[in-house]
Protein backbone atom coordinates (compact mmCIF):
# COMPACT_ATOMS: atom_id res chain seq x y z
CA UNK A 1 0.00 0.00 0.00
CA UNK A 2 2.94 2.36 0.68
CA UNK A 3 5.79 2.56 -1.82
CA UNK A 4 8.93 4.63 -1.33
CA UNK A 5 11.24 4.83 -4.32
CA UNK A 6 14.77 6.23 -3.84
CA UNK A 7 13.68 8.94 -1.42
CA UNK A 8 16.06 11.77 -0.57
CA UNK A 9 15.23 14.33 2.12
CA UNK A 10 16.74 16.39 4.93
CA UNK A 11 16.92 19.68 6.79
CA UNK A 12 17.93 22.90 5.06
CA UNK A 13 20.98 22.39 2.90
CA UNK A 14 22.05 19.11 4.45
CA UNK A 15 20.55 15.88 3.14
CA UNK A 16 19.87 13.21 5.75
CA UNK A 17 18.12 10.44 3.84
CA UNK A 18 19.72 9.01 0.71
CA UNK A 19 18.14 6.55 -1.64
CA UNK A 20 15.58 5.08 0.76
CA UNK A 21 13.40 2.46 -0.89
CA UNK A 22 10.73 0.73 1.18
CA UNK A 23 7.37 -0.91 0.81
CA UNK A 24 4.61 -1.62 3.28
CA UNK A 25 1.81 -4.04 2.48
CA UNK A 26 -1.79 -4.00 3.65
CA UNK A 27 -2.09 -4.64 7.42
CA UNK A 28 1.62 -5.21 7.77
CA UNK A 29 3.69 -4.08 10.76
CA UNK A 30 7.02 -2.89 9.43
CA UNK A 31 9.76 -2.08 11.91
CA UNK A 32 12.56 0.37 11.32
CA UNK A 33 15.60 -0.03 13.51
CA UNK A 34 18.93 1.72 13.75
CA UNK A 35 21.13 3.78 16.03
CA UNK A 36 20.31 7.29 17.17
CA UNK A 37 20.91 9.87 14.49
CA UNK A 38 20.77 7.63 11.42
CA UNK A 39 17.61 9.29 10.09
CA UNK A 40 14.67 7.24 11.41
CA UNK A 41 12.73 10.23 12.70
CA UNK A 42 13.68 12.19 9.57
CA UNK A 43 12.08 9.44 7.51
CA UNK A 44 8.92 9.62 9.65
CA UNK A 45 8.77 13.39 9.26
CA UNK A 46 9.24 12.99 5.53
CA UNK A 47 6.37 10.51 5.37
CA UNK A 48 4.02 12.88 7.24
CA UNK A 49 4.97 15.71 4.88
CA UNK A 50 6.72 17.93 7.43
CA UNK A 51 9.89 17.57 5.37
CA UNK A 52 9.87 17.80 1.61
CA UNK A 53 10.90 14.89 -0.59
CA UNK A 54 13.73 16.14 -2.82
CA UNK A 55 14.17 13.14 -5.04
CA UNK A 56 12.28 9.93 -5.46
CA UNK A 57 8.58 9.19 -5.20
CA UNK A 58 6.12 8.20 -2.51
CA UNK A 59 2.81 6.57 -3.33
CA UNK A 60 -0.04 5.56 -1.06
CA UNK A 61 -2.56 3.06 -2.43
CA UNK A 62 -1.22 3.65 -5.94
CA UNK A 63 -1.71 7.43 -5.62
CA UNK A 64 1.39 9.56 -6.03
CA UNK A 65 1.57 11.75 -2.90
CA UNK A 66 5.19 12.91 -3.30
CA UNK A 67 4.41 16.63 -3.42
CA UNK A 68 1.50 16.68 -0.95
CA UNK A 69 1.94 18.68 2.25
CA UNK A 70 1.21 17.35 5.74
CA UNK A 71 -2.42 18.48 5.73
CA UNK A 72 -3.27 16.42 2.62
CA UNK A 73 -1.12 13.48 3.71
CA UNK A 74 -3.09 13.35 6.97
CA UNK A 75 -6.40 13.55 5.11
CA UNK A 76 -5.31 10.78 2.77
CA UNK A 77 -5.01 8.46 5.77
CA UNK A 78 -1.60 8.78 7.43
CA UNK A 79 -1.82 8.76 11.23
CA UNK A 80 1.19 9.86 13.25
CA UNK A 81 2.35 9.28 16.82
CA UNK A 82 5.49 11.42 16.99
CA UNK A 83 8.50 10.99 19.19
CA UNK A 84 7.81 13.18 22.22
CA UNK A 85 4.02 12.72 21.73
CA UNK A 86 3.33 16.35 20.69
CA UNK A 87 0.17 16.59 22.75
CA UNK A 88 -1.40 20.06 22.70
CA UNK A 89 -0.45 21.13 26.23
CA UNK A 90 -3.19 23.69 26.92
CA UNK A 91 -6.06 21.72 25.45
CA UNK A 92 -7.97 19.22 27.54
CA UNK A 93 -7.59 15.51 26.93
CA UNK A 94 -11.03 15.46 25.36
CA UNK A 95 -10.15 18.31 22.98
CA UNK A 96 -6.90 16.58 22.04
CA UNK A 97 -8.88 13.46 21.18
CA UNK A 98 -11.47 15.34 19.15
CA UNK A 99 -8.68 16.89 17.08
CA UNK A 100 -7.85 13.35 16.03
CA UNK A 101 -11.08 13.40 14.01
CA UNK A 102 -9.90 16.35 11.88
CA UNK A 103 -8.66 14.24 8.94
CA UNK A 104 -12.11 12.63 8.56
CA UNK A 105 -14.52 13.87 5.95
CA UNK A 106 -17.31 14.28 6.93
CA UNK A 107 -16.30 14.70 10.55
CA UNK A 108 -18.18 12.53 13.04
CA UNK A 109 -19.63 14.29 16.08
CA UNK A 110 -18.45 11.79 18.67
CA UNK A 111 -15.24 9.99 19.33
CA UNK A 112 -15.23 6.30 18.25
CA UNK A 113 -15.96 4.02 21.24
CA UNK A 114 -13.75 1.16 20.17
CA UNK A 115 -10.66 3.37 20.13
CA UNK A 116 -11.37 4.57 23.67
CA UNK A 117 -11.82 0.98 24.80
CA UNK A 118 -8.20 0.33 23.88
CA UNK A 119 -7.13 2.94 26.43
CA UNK A 120 -9.49 2.62 29.42
CA UNK A 121 -7.50 5.14 31.47
CA UNK A 122 -8.35 8.07 29.18
CA UNK A 123 -12.03 8.73 30.04
CA UNK A 124 -11.11 9.51 33.67
CA UNK A 125 -8.86 12.33 32.46
CA UNK A 126 -11.10 14.02 29.87
CA UNK A 127 -11.09 17.40 31.60
CA UNK A 128 -7.42 17.60 32.53
CA UNK A 129 -5.02 19.59 30.40
CA UNK A 130 -2.90 17.55 28.00
CA UNK A 131 0.27 19.18 29.28
CA UNK A 132 -0.42 18.04 32.85
CA UNK A 133 -0.38 14.34 31.97
CA UNK A 134 2.62 12.09 32.58
CA UNK A 135 4.68 10.79 29.68
CA UNK A 136 2.94 7.41 29.64
CA UNK A 137 -0.52 8.96 29.77
CA UNK A 138 0.42 11.35 26.96
CA UNK A 139 1.63 8.41 24.90
CA UNK A 140 -1.74 6.66 25.24
CA UNK A 141 -3.49 9.91 24.37
CA UNK A 142 -1.31 10.34 21.26
CA UNK A 143 -2.16 6.78 20.20
CA UNK A 144 -5.89 7.29 20.62
CA UNK A 145 -5.70 10.62 18.78
CA UNK A 146 -3.90 9.02 15.84
CA UNK A 147 -6.29 6.06 15.67
CA UNK A 148 -9.46 8.17 15.81
CA UNK A 149 -9.53 8.89 12.09
CA UNK A 150 -8.97 5.18 11.30
CA UNK A 151 -5.78 5.77 9.29
CA UNK A 152 -4.65 3.46 6.52
CA UNK A 153 -1.07 3.85 7.65
CA UNK A 154 0.03 4.49 11.23
CA UNK A 155 3.50 5.92 11.90
CA UNK A 156 4.85 5.18 15.38
CA UNK A 157 8.08 6.93 16.34
CA UNK A 158 9.62 5.19 19.37
CA UNK A 159 6.33 4.72 21.23
CA UNK A 160 7.94 2.85 24.12
CA UNK A 161 10.73 5.33 24.82
CA UNK A 162 10.81 6.25 28.51
CA UNK A 163 7.52 4.48 29.28
CA UNK A 164 6.85 2.19 32.26
CA UNK A 165 6.79 -1.57 31.45
CA UNK A 166 3.04 -2.07 32.02
CA UNK A 167 2.18 0.62 29.47
CA UNK A 168 4.76 -0.77 27.04
CA UNK A 169 2.87 -4.05 27.34
CA UNK A 170 -0.41 -2.24 26.70
CA UNK A 171 1.07 -0.58 23.60
CA UNK A 172 2.23 -3.98 22.34
CA UNK A 173 -1.32 -5.30 22.77
CA UNK A 174 -2.75 -2.34 20.88
CA UNK A 175 -0.35 -2.91 17.98
CA UNK A 176 -1.33 -6.59 17.90
CA UNK A 177 -5.04 -5.66 17.87
CA UNK A 178 -4.51 -3.19 15.00
CA UNK A 179 -2.71 -5.93 13.12
CA UNK A 180 -5.51 -8.43 13.78
CA UNK A 181 -8.17 -6.01 12.53
CA UNK A 182 -6.35 -5.83 9.20
CA UNK A 183 -7.34 -2.29 8.18
CA UNK A 184 -4.23 -0.39 9.16
CA UNK A 185 -0.59 -0.83 8.23
CA UNK A 186 2.05 0.26 10.73
CA UNK A 187 5.58 1.60 10.46
CA UNK A 188 7.22 1.29 13.86
CA UNK A 189 10.52 2.91 14.82
CA UNK A 190 11.86 1.04 17.80
CA UNK A 191 15.11 0.49 19.71
CA UNK A 192 14.10 -2.57 21.71
CA UNK A 193 14.87 -5.76 19.77
CA UNK A 194 12.51 -7.85 21.91
CA UNK A 195 9.63 -5.53 21.18
CA UNK A 196 10.40 -5.58 17.45
CA UNK A 197 10.61 -9.37 17.41
CA UNK A 198 7.19 -9.71 19.03
CA UNK A 199 5.24 -7.54 16.57
CA UNK A 200 7.16 -7.16 13.29
CA UNK A 201 6.17 -8.69 9.96
CA UNK A 202 9.13 -7.17 8.22
CA UNK A 203 12.24 -5.33 9.35
CA UNK A 204 14.32 -2.58 7.79
CA UNK A 205 17.68 -1.62 9.28
CA UNK A 206 18.89 1.90 8.73
CA UNK A 207 22.37 3.37 8.93
CA UNK A 208 23.71 6.78 7.81
CA UNK A 209 20.45 7.69 6.11
CA UNK A 210 20.08 4.56 4.01
CA UNK A 211 18.48 1.15 4.34
CA UNK A 212 21.37 -1.28 4.89
CA UNK A 213 19.50 -4.52 5.53
CA UNK A 214 15.99 -5.93 5.46
CA UNK A 215 14.12 -9.18 5.88
CA UNK A 216 11.29 -10.81 7.76
CA UNK A 217 11.99 -11.56 11.40
CA UNK A 218 11.65 -15.35 11.19
CA UNK A 219 14.15 -15.75 8.41
CA UNK A 220 16.76 -13.21 9.39
CA UNK A 221 19.00 -13.31 12.36
CA UNK A 222 18.60 -9.97 14.13
CA UNK A 223 21.85 -10.57 15.98
CA UNK A 224 23.71 -10.11 12.72
CA UNK A 225 22.51 -6.52 12.67
CA UNK A 226 23.78 -5.85 16.16
CA UNK A 227 26.76 -3.91 14.90
CA UNK A 228 24.33 -1.46 13.32
CA UNK A 229 22.58 -1.01 16.62
CA UNK A 230 25.43 -0.75 19.11
CA UNK A 231 27.53 2.35 19.34
CA UNK B 1 -21.16 57.08 48.86
CA UNK B 2 -22.24 58.79 45.66
CA UNK B 3 -18.59 59.56 44.95
CA UNK B 4 -17.71 55.91 45.36
CA UNK B 5 -20.43 54.72 42.96
CA UNK B 6 -19.45 57.33 40.41
CA UNK B 7 -15.77 56.42 40.65
CA UNK B 8 -16.50 52.72 40.32
CA UNK B 9 -18.72 53.38 37.33
CA UNK B 10 -16.09 55.59 35.67
CA UNK B 11 -13.43 52.98 36.37
CA UNK B 12 -15.55 50.21 34.84
CA UNK B 13 -16.38 52.42 31.90
CA UNK B 14 -12.72 53.17 31.15
CA UNK B 15 -11.94 49.47 31.63
CA UNK B 16 -14.67 48.43 29.21
CA UNK B 17 -13.33 50.75 26.49
CA UNK B 18 -9.77 49.55 27.08
CA UNK B 19 -10.97 45.97 26.96
CA UNK B 20 -12.85 46.45 23.72
CA UNK B 21 -9.73 47.94 22.10
CA UNK B 22 -7.48 45.23 23.50
CA UNK B 23 -9.66 42.19 22.71
CA UNK B 24 -8.74 42.17 19.04
CA UNK B 25 -5.11 42.51 19.98
CA UNK B 26 -5.48 39.64 22.45
CA UNK B 27 -6.19 37.47 19.42
CA UNK B 28 -3.57 38.74 16.97
CA UNK B 29 -0.83 39.43 19.52
CA UNK B 30 -1.88 37.11 22.35
CA UNK B 31 -2.67 34.00 20.33
CA UNK B 32 -0.68 34.52 17.14
CA UNK B 33 2.29 36.51 18.54
CA UNK B 34 2.11 39.00 15.69
CA UNK B 35 3.01 42.54 16.76
CA UNK B 36 0.51 44.34 14.59
CA UNK B 37 1.18 48.07 14.79
CA UNK B 38 -1.62 48.62 12.27
CA UNK B 39 -4.15 47.47 14.88
CA UNK B 40 -5.00 51.09 15.67
CA UNK B 41 -5.71 51.71 12.00
CA UNK B 42 -8.09 48.73 11.95
CA UNK B 43 -9.91 50.54 14.78
CA UNK B 44 -9.89 53.65 12.59
CA UNK B 45 -11.33 51.64 9.69
CA UNK B 46 -14.12 50.43 11.97
CA UNK B 47 -14.87 54.01 13.03
CA UNK B 48 -15.02 55.28 9.45
CA UNK B 49 -17.19 52.31 8.48
CA UNK B 50 -19.67 53.48 11.10
CA UNK B 51 -19.46 57.02 9.66
CA UNK B 52 -20.13 55.78 6.13
CA UNK B 53 -22.99 53.54 7.28
CA UNK B 54 -24.59 56.49 9.04
CA UNK B 55 -24.35 58.64 5.92
CA UNK B 56 -25.79 55.88 3.75
CA UNK B 57 -28.70 55.49 6.14
CA UNK B 58 -29.30 59.24 6.18
CA UNK B 59 -29.35 59.61 2.41
CA UNK B 60 -30.87 56.40 1.05
CA UNK B 61 -33.15 54.87 3.64
CA UNK B 62 -36.47 56.02 5.12
CA UNK B 63 -36.12 58.32 8.10
CA UNK B 64 -37.79 55.89 10.46
CA UNK B 65 -34.95 53.44 9.94
CA UNK B 66 -32.25 55.94 10.79
CA UNK B 67 -32.27 55.26 14.54
CA UNK B 68 -31.29 51.67 13.91
CA UNK B 69 -28.22 52.54 11.87
CA UNK B 70 -25.89 51.77 14.75
CA UNK B 71 -26.54 48.02 14.62
CA UNK B 72 -25.86 47.97 10.89
CA UNK B 73 -22.74 50.03 11.59
CA UNK B 74 -21.50 47.46 14.11
CA UNK B 75 -21.87 44.66 11.57
CA UNK B 76 -20.30 46.73 8.79
CA UNK B 77 -17.35 47.72 10.98
CA UNK B 78 -16.70 44.11 11.90
CA UNK B 79 -16.90 42.85 8.33
CA UNK B 80 -14.85 45.61 6.71
CA UNK B 81 -12.11 45.51 9.35
CA UNK B 82 -12.05 41.69 9.17
CA UNK B 83 -11.71 41.85 5.41
CA UNK B 84 -8.86 44.36 5.68
CA UNK B 85 -7.20 42.14 8.28
CA UNK B 86 -7.55 39.11 6.04
CA UNK B 87 -6.00 41.04 3.17
CA UNK B 88 -3.16 42.29 5.37
CA UNK B 89 -2.46 38.77 6.59
CA UNK B 90 -2.46 37.26 3.11
CA UNK B 91 -0.33 39.93 1.48
CA UNK B 92 2.12 40.78 4.23
CA UNK B 93 1.99 39.16 7.64
CA UNK B 94 2.06 35.52 6.65
CA UNK B 95 5.50 36.07 5.16
CA UNK B 96 6.72 37.46 8.48
CA UNK B 97 5.62 34.83 11.01
CA UNK B 98 8.38 34.23 13.54
CA UNK B 99 10.06 37.56 12.68
CA UNK B 100 8.60 39.95 15.28
CA UNK B 101 10.86 42.92 14.50
CA UNK B 102 10.16 42.77 10.78
CA UNK B 103 6.43 42.44 11.25
CA UNK B 104 6.47 45.34 13.73
CA UNK B 105 8.15 47.65 11.20
CA UNK B 106 6.12 46.44 8.24
CA UNK B 107 2.76 46.79 9.99
CA UNK B 108 3.77 50.22 11.28
CA UNK B 109 4.34 51.25 7.69
CA UNK B 110 1.00 49.80 6.68
CA UNK B 111 -0.61 51.74 9.52
CA UNK B 112 0.80 55.03 8.22
CA UNK B 113 -0.33 54.20 4.72
CA UNK B 114 -3.86 53.48 5.93
CA UNK B 115 -3.91 56.80 7.78
CA UNK B 116 -2.97 58.62 4.58
CA UNK B 117 -5.63 56.73 2.65
CA UNK B 118 -8.19 57.84 5.23
CA UNK B 119 -6.98 61.49 4.91
CA UNK B 120 -7.27 61.17 1.16
CA UNK B 121 -10.82 59.81 1.22
CA UNK B 122 -12.38 61.60 4.21
CA UNK B 123 -10.08 64.62 4.63
CA UNK B 124 -7.77 65.49 7.50
CA UNK B 125 -10.31 67.15 9.87
CA UNK B 126 -12.21 65.00 12.32
CA UNK B 127 -15.70 63.93 11.38
CA UNK B 128 -18.57 63.42 13.78
CA UNK B 129 -20.92 60.49 13.94
CA UNK B 130 -24.27 61.43 15.46
CA UNK B 131 -25.15 58.92 18.11
CA UNK B 132 -28.62 57.44 17.82
CA UNK B 133 -31.02 59.45 19.98
CA UNK B 134 -31.98 56.47 22.12
CA UNK B 135 -28.43 56.52 23.48
CA UNK B 136 -28.64 60.15 24.61
CA UNK B 137 -29.34 60.89 28.24
CA UNK B 138 -28.63 58.60 31.12
CA UNK B 139 -29.91 56.42 33.88
CA UNK B 140 -30.66 58.64 36.87
CA UNK B 141 -29.75 56.91 40.14
CA UNK B 142 -30.19 60.04 42.27
CA UNK B 143 -30.75 63.65 41.24
CA UNK B 144 -27.00 64.29 40.92
CA UNK B 145 -25.83 60.85 39.89
CA UNK B 146 -26.56 59.99 36.25
CA UNK B 147 -25.01 57.08 34.40
CA UNK B 148 -24.88 57.88 30.66
CA UNK B 149 -26.59 55.33 28.40
CA UNK B 150 -23.68 55.45 25.95
CA UNK B 151 -21.25 54.18 28.55
CA UNK B 152 -23.71 51.50 29.70
CA UNK B 153 -24.19 50.48 26.07
CA UNK B 154 -20.43 50.10 25.58
CA UNK B 155 -20.22 47.94 28.71
CA UNK B 156 -22.99 45.71 27.39
CA UNK B 157 -21.29 45.55 24.00
CA UNK B 158 -18.00 44.51 25.60
CA UNK B 159 -19.76 41.82 27.60
CA UNK B 160 -21.39 40.54 24.41
CA UNK B 161 -18.15 40.51 22.40
CA UNK B 162 -16.31 38.84 25.26
CA UNK B 163 -18.95 36.11 25.59
CA UNK B 164 -19.00 35.51 21.86
CA UNK B 165 -15.21 35.26 21.78
CA UNK B 166 -15.16 32.90 24.75
CA UNK B 167 -17.75 30.62 23.16
CA UNK B 168 -15.94 30.69 19.84
CA UNK B 169 -12.43 30.07 21.13
CA UNK B 170 -13.17 27.58 23.90
CA UNK B 171 -16.37 25.82 22.85
CA UNK B 172 -16.48 25.57 19.06
CA UNK B 173 -14.66 23.15 16.79
CA UNK B 174 -13.20 26.03 14.82
CA UNK B 175 -11.83 27.59 18.02
CA UNK B 176 -10.33 24.24 18.98
CA UNK B 177 -8.49 24.13 15.68
CA UNK B 178 -7.32 27.69 16.25
CA UNK B 179 -5.85 26.88 19.67
CA UNK B 180 -4.26 23.69 18.34
CA UNK B 181 -2.48 25.58 15.55
CA UNK B 182 -1.25 28.29 17.94
CA UNK B 183 0.14 25.69 20.35
CA UNK B 184 1.78 23.29 17.93
CA UNK B 185 1.65 24.24 14.30
CA UNK B 186 3.43 21.19 12.86
CA UNK B 187 1.42 18.63 14.78
CA UNK B 188 -1.83 20.40 13.89
CA UNK B 189 -0.82 20.10 10.25
CA UNK B 190 -0.12 16.38 10.72
CA UNK B 191 -3.71 16.02 11.96
CA UNK B 192 -5.04 17.47 8.73
CA UNK B 193 -5.79 20.98 10.04
CA UNK B 194 -5.14 23.56 7.35
CA UNK B 195 -2.86 25.96 9.21
CA UNK B 196 -2.99 28.59 6.44
CA UNK B 197 -6.75 28.74 6.67
CA UNK B 198 -6.72 28.95 10.47
CA UNK B 199 -4.10 31.74 10.44
CA UNK B 200 -6.02 34.01 8.13
CA UNK B 201 -9.33 33.30 9.87
CA UNK B 202 -7.82 34.08 13.29
CA UNK B 203 -6.25 37.29 12.07
CA UNK B 204 -9.49 38.31 10.40
CA UNK B 205 -11.42 37.77 13.65
CA UNK B 206 -8.92 39.82 15.66
CA UNK B 207 -9.14 42.60 13.10
CA UNK B 208 -12.92 42.46 13.03
CA UNK B 209 -13.06 42.95 16.80
CA UNK B 210 -10.82 46.01 16.37
CA UNK B 211 -13.43 47.26 13.90
CA UNK B 212 -16.19 46.86 16.49
CA UNK B 213 -14.06 48.83 18.94
CA UNK B 214 -13.73 51.60 16.36
CA UNK B 215 -17.48 51.65 15.86
CA UNK B 216 -18.02 51.97 19.61
CA UNK B 217 -15.52 54.85 19.82
CA UNK B 218 -17.74 56.94 17.55
CA UNK B 219 -20.17 57.18 20.49
CA UNK B 220 -17.56 58.95 22.61
CA UNK B 221 -16.44 61.70 20.31
CA UNK B 222 -15.39 62.78 16.81
CA UNK B 223 -13.13 60.50 14.81
CA UNK B 224 -10.09 61.26 12.69
CA UNK B 225 -7.51 59.43 10.59
CA UNK B 226 -5.09 59.15 13.52
CA UNK B 227 -7.65 57.95 16.10
CA UNK B 228 -5.92 54.57 16.27
CA UNK B 229 -2.58 55.93 17.43
CA UNK B 230 -4.20 57.24 20.64
CA UNK B 231 -5.30 53.77 21.59
CA UNK B 232 -2.63 51.40 20.31
CA UNK B 233 -0.27 51.88 23.30
CA UNK B 234 -3.07 51.32 25.79
CA UNK B 235 -4.14 48.20 23.94
CA UNK B 236 -0.67 46.67 24.03
CA UNK B 237 -0.36 47.62 27.73
CA UNK B 238 -3.56 45.77 28.55
CA UNK B 239 -2.51 42.60 26.73
CA UNK B 240 1.04 42.58 28.11
CA UNK B 241 -0.11 43.32 31.67
CA UNK B 242 -2.82 40.68 31.46
CA UNK B 243 -0.48 37.97 30.27
CA UNK B 244 -0.26 36.75 26.72
CA UNK B 245 -2.52 33.98 25.51
CA UNK B 246 -5.39 33.97 27.99
CA UNK B 247 -8.66 35.87 27.57
CA UNK B 248 -9.18 36.15 31.33
CA UNK B 249 -5.79 37.86 31.63
CA UNK B 250 -6.83 40.55 29.15
CA UNK B 251 -9.99 41.18 31.17
CA UNK B 252 -7.95 41.46 34.38
CA UNK B 253 -5.45 43.78 32.69
CA UNK B 254 -8.16 46.11 31.39
CA UNK B 255 -9.92 46.21 34.78
CA UNK B 256 -6.64 46.92 36.56
CA UNK B 257 -5.55 49.74 34.26
CA UNK B 258 -9.04 51.26 34.01
CA UNK B 259 -9.75 51.35 37.74
CA UNK B 260 -6.29 52.58 38.77
CA UNK B 261 -6.35 55.18 36.04
CA UNK B 262 -9.63 56.64 37.33
CA UNK B 263 -8.44 56.43 40.91
CA UNK B 264 -5.18 58.26 40.26
CA UNK B 265 -6.87 60.86 38.07
CA UNK B 266 -9.31 61.69 40.86
CA UNK B 267 -6.57 62.62 43.30
CA UNK B 268 -4.02 64.04 40.83
CA UNK B 269 -4.40 65.38 37.29
CA UNK B 270 -5.10 63.46 34.09
CA UNK B 271 -1.48 63.40 32.91
CA UNK B 272 0.04 62.63 36.31
CA UNK B 273 -2.55 59.85 36.68
CA UNK B 274 -1.45 58.28 33.41
CA UNK B 275 2.21 58.52 34.42
CA UNK B 276 1.44 56.80 37.74
CA UNK B 277 -0.44 54.00 35.96
CA UNK B 278 2.42 53.36 33.56
CA UNK B 279 4.92 53.46 36.43
CA UNK B 280 2.84 50.84 38.26
CA UNK B 281 2.71 48.63 35.15
CA UNK B 282 6.48 48.83 34.67
CA UNK B 283 7.04 47.97 38.33
CA UNK B 284 4.57 45.09 38.16
CA UNK B 285 6.17 43.62 35.04
CA UNK B 286 9.56 43.74 36.75
CA UNK B 287 8.09 41.59 39.47
CA UNK B 288 6.02 39.31 37.22
CA UNK B 289 7.31 39.54 33.64
CA UNK B 290 4.66 37.20 32.28
CA UNK B 291 1.76 39.36 33.41
CA UNK B 292 -1.21 38.77 35.69
CA UNK B 293 -2.28 35.41 34.29
CA UNK B 294 0.69 33.29 33.30
CA UNK B 295 0.23 30.00 31.51
CA UNK B 296 1.72 27.16 33.48
CA UNK B 297 1.93 23.55 32.44
CA UNK B 298 4.36 20.68 32.62
CA UNK B 299 5.18 20.77 28.93
CA UNK B 300 5.98 24.49 28.87
CA UNK B 301 8.44 24.40 31.79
Amino acid sequence: MLQLQAIESGYGESPVLRNVTMRVDQAQVVCLIGRNGVGKTTLMRTLTGQLKIRHGTMSLDEVDVTTWDSVYRARSGIGYVPQGREIFPLLTVKENLLLGLEPCNPQPKTFPEDVIELFPVLPQMYHRQGGDLSGGQQQQLAFARALASRPKLLLLDEPTEGIQPSIVEEIRNVICKIKAQGNTSVILVEQSIDFVRSVADYIYVMDKGSIVAQGDPEHIDIEQFEHYLTV
Amino acid sequence: MEMLILQTFNGLSVSSILLLIALGLAVTFGLMNVINMAHGELIMIGAYSAYVTQNLFASYLPKSWYEGYFFAALAASFLIAALMGCLLETILIRHLYGRPLDSLLATWGVGMMLQQVARFIFGAPNVAVTSPSWLNGGLAITSTLVLPYKRLFIMALVALVLTAMYLYIYKSASGRRMRAVMQNREMAGCLGISTRHVDSLTFAIGSGIAGIAGCALTLLGPIGPSIGTYYIVDAFMVVVLGGVGKLIGTVAGALGIGIFNTLFETYTSASIGKVLVFACIVAFLQWKPRGLVALRTRSLD
